[in-house]
């Protein structure tokens, strides 16, 4: 089996590693680079828990090898917040109640950021359907949509780049 | 769960791709966007002991009219034929059937050569493709050939008449002409799944309303993707009224050859494909009369 030396750029850091041809990206995220905010949920390209940013692209990590990510820009959850202060579509989460057990929450927000970067003022269709490959066990869509309408807002009104967007652009 | 080791290296070019493929025809495999075959890997379904990506070939990337074609690099990925206005304005059809592939997150990787070279018989362009009457580009050691549609799936799932040094690298779609439309319909039972059934109808009408051209194809309805040659040849020179579809989405149905299972009997199924091309039909007639 081939090993390759990858470097990828996660939330602004470079990390370099050795990693087997068959080494899936979440697997290297969490296991070696001990990230583990982003989660397994399915195992199986349904749930989108592991979903992060490649290249600006929401992206089901667990779909990735990681030896494809070498020379990209990565970005996960732990990337959200800057300096303290929460990123809006966090914050959104938390003033709307859009988890409940969480764990689907980290691969939501991130398809959520990609969703508001391309579309800052989506309709709650254009939500749902963005939000679609992201499952939610605990039967939380509607405060998840919320959140990201909260988050949206936010982000409109504060007219400004969002913390957290600035690797990775489209 | 883990794949199977293998070894693994990134093309960066056609002509390196199809060279790796000559020395291992018989062990390795393409990866493209991989939202198919990665899965596959990881159930082990799959052990191919190299895999060869193709991903960082940026020149099969593009979307452009020419030469009366619509021409799809093989790399051209499912979100970008949801998004692009050529798409939306002239080939409605190919937008529908985009967004019916699994979920947003994976149209972000999965490609629409992969779609079509994965030959699945559950996937969407195989029909979308039989309906337009697509050819793809085959690159090889020998060079390049063109390979019509109908020609390029076989009567088995997950097989092509792509040779084994062979690689799809683009998709040709004829220009619309005047009075053409297509639509694709897809029943599935939530975002994600598979189709309980898919049809893809293709039309063009003669300026007093007559067919002179039907293609239909169906999803998810038989062991490879199905081409319905008799509901097609049904509307060759006929009004597309009531009757005529009716009578298409008929031979549709019988042209299917659908299996029982958790996604429905295949009675249940056969009634979808009478429904769905009902509809497929109806929506391309709109779209061929100018509306949506």
């Amino acid at each position: 089996m081939s090993k390759h030396h990858i470097r990828v750029t996660i939330n602004g850091t470079l990390y370099e590693d050795d990693v087997d041809a068959r080494m899936l990206l979440v697997h290297w995220i969490r296991d070696s680079l001990h990230l583990t905010g982003t989660h397994i949920g399915c195992d199986t390209t349904s749930c989108g828990a592991c979903t992060i940013l490649v290249d600006g692209k929401a992206t089901k990590s667990c779909t990735m090898f990681a030896v494809r990510a070498d020379g990209r820009q990565i970005q996960t959850v732990e990337g959200l917040e800057q300096q303290g202060k929460l990123h809006p579509i966090q914050d959104g989460f938390h003033q709307e109640h859009g988890l409940h057990c969480g764990y689907c929450t980290p691969g939501m927000m991130m398809t959520a950021v990609a969703l508001l970067r391309r579309n800052p003022n989506p309709t709650e269709q254009e939500i749902r359907e963005g939000i679609s490959g992201n499952l939610c066990r605990c039967t939380g869509y509607v405060n998840i949509v919320k959140a990201i309408q909260y988050a949206a807002e936010k982000m409109r009104a504060s007219e400004q780049v969002p913390a957290g967007s600035g690797e990775g652009g489209e | 769960m883990i794949p199977s080791s293998f070894d693994y290296v990134a093309a960066n070019s056609i002509p390196e791709a199809v060279a790796l493929l000559q020395q291992h025809s018989d062990e390795a495999k393409i990866l493209a966007g991989g939202q198919s075959l990665i899965p596959l890997l990881r159930f082990r379904l799959a052990a191919p002991s190299l895999l060869i990506d193709i991903l960082r070939i940026s020149e099969l990337e593009y979307i452009r009219e020419a030469d009366g074609a619509l021409h799809l690099g093989a790399l051209t990925r499912e979100a970008e034929l949801e998004t692009s206005s050529l798409i939306r304005n002239r080939y409605p059809i190919l937008r529908d059937t985009s967004k019916g592939v699994a979920d947003p997150v994976v149209r972000n990787w999965g490609t629409v050569g992969g779609n079509l070279a994965h030959a699945d018989p559950a996937n969407d362009h195989p029909a979308t493709m039989l309906a337009l009457g697509a050819r793809v580009v085959a690159e090889g050691a020998g060079g390049q050939r063109v390979i019509p549609i109908d020609a390029f799936f076989t009567d088995s799932p997950f097989e092509t008449t792509l040779q084994p040094n062979e690689i799809l690298t683009e998709i040709r779609i004829p220009t619309p002409a005047e009075r053409s439309g297509g639509a694709y319909f897809k029943l599935e039972r939530k975002v994600g799944d598979y189709a309980i059934a898919g049809v893809a109808a293709s039309l063009t009408l003669d300026p007093n309303g007559l067919v002179t051209y039907a293609g239909i194809g169906l999803t998810n309805v038989g062991p490879a993707p199905i081409k319905a040659r008799d509901a097609e040849q049904a509307l060759l020179g006929k009004p597309l009224d009531d009757a005529h579809i009716h009578q298409a989405a008929d031979l549709a149905a019988t042209a299917s050859q659908p299996g029982s299972d958790r996604r429905g009997s295949a009675e249940y199924k056969r009634a979808m494909v009478r429904t769905l091309c009902v509809r497929a039909l109806r929506k391309a007639l709109a779209r061929a009369t100018g509306g949506e």
